[in-house]
């Protein structure tokens, strides 16, 4: 009998911790596209990933993009279901959204807003952090 | 955590927004166009300044020399490539690119 030698699963603290910035706005360049591309490929090797949106970034959760006019993806849906792929939390900082006239309402569900001195912190505990 | 920051603080919010994360301790490397915001008499010094009372500021020698910049705010810290080197060694980085 071929003994099976399965590694135990890893536990929580042993896992890398991801942090991924989003700080652009989402159809000025391919950077917020590509960095949710990137996440959702982190997502299936069962590490920490959080997600934290500040400046320009938090337009891309803004509600109701319609990009059928400049004929590109509309990728603000997936953000959505991140949830779903086993993202912990997706922040919003505050700061940002009411520089930009933005309210939690005008965005998108599943997400936290959060002020950057209770980020910096959480800033410091993370193993690898991705800028887009 | 280091913070690295490239871009002029007159064309982006970058150095303010990252500003606003660093903790304490954490220091700051300005590089590249980044260099711009550790120059004295500037808009954003007051801002600099009072970041500098808890956050060590460094900029890169050789981006400073390459734009002439000889008049930095006091207190900056230079450093060569070697030391650029040196602080990522020691330090996970945040780039706020």
């Amino acid at each position: 009998m071929v003994e099976e030698n399965i590694p135990d699963e890893q536990s929580e603290e042993d896992k890398t911790k991801f942090l991924f910035i989003m700080k652009k706005s989402p159809h000025g360049s391919t950077y917020p596209q590509e960095g949710l591309e990137v996440i959702l490929i982190m997502a299936a090797y069962d590490q920490t990933i959080n997600v934290l949106f500040t400046d320009d970034g938090v337009f891309c959760l803004k509600k109701g993009q319609d990009t059928k006019g400049i004929k590109v993806k509309d990728f603000s849906a997936t953000f959505k279901v991140l949830e779903q792929y086993g993202i912990e939390h997706m922040y919003v900082d505050r700061q940002s959204l009411e520089d930009r006239g933005l309210k939690e309402s005008d965005l998108l569900t599943g997400v936290e807003l959060v002020d950057s001195e209770e980020m910096r912190e959480f800033i410091r505990e993370q193993d690898v952090i991705l800028p887009f | 955590m280091l913070f690295t920051v490239n871009k002029s603080p007159f064309i982006t919010g970058n150095l303010k927004s990252c500003l606003r994360y660093v903790a304490k301790c954490c220091p700051i490397l300005l590089y590249e166009d980044g260099v711009y915001g550790a120059v004295a008499g500037s808009t954003v010094e007051p801002m600099v300044k009072e970041a500098m009372k808890n956050v060590t500021i460094y900029a890169l020698k050789e981006d400073v020399n390459a734009r002439g910049l000889n008049n930095l705010i006091e207190g900056i810290k230079l450093v060569d490539y070697d030391g650029f080197v040196d602080l990522v060694a020691e330090h996970n980085v945040c780039p706020w690119i």
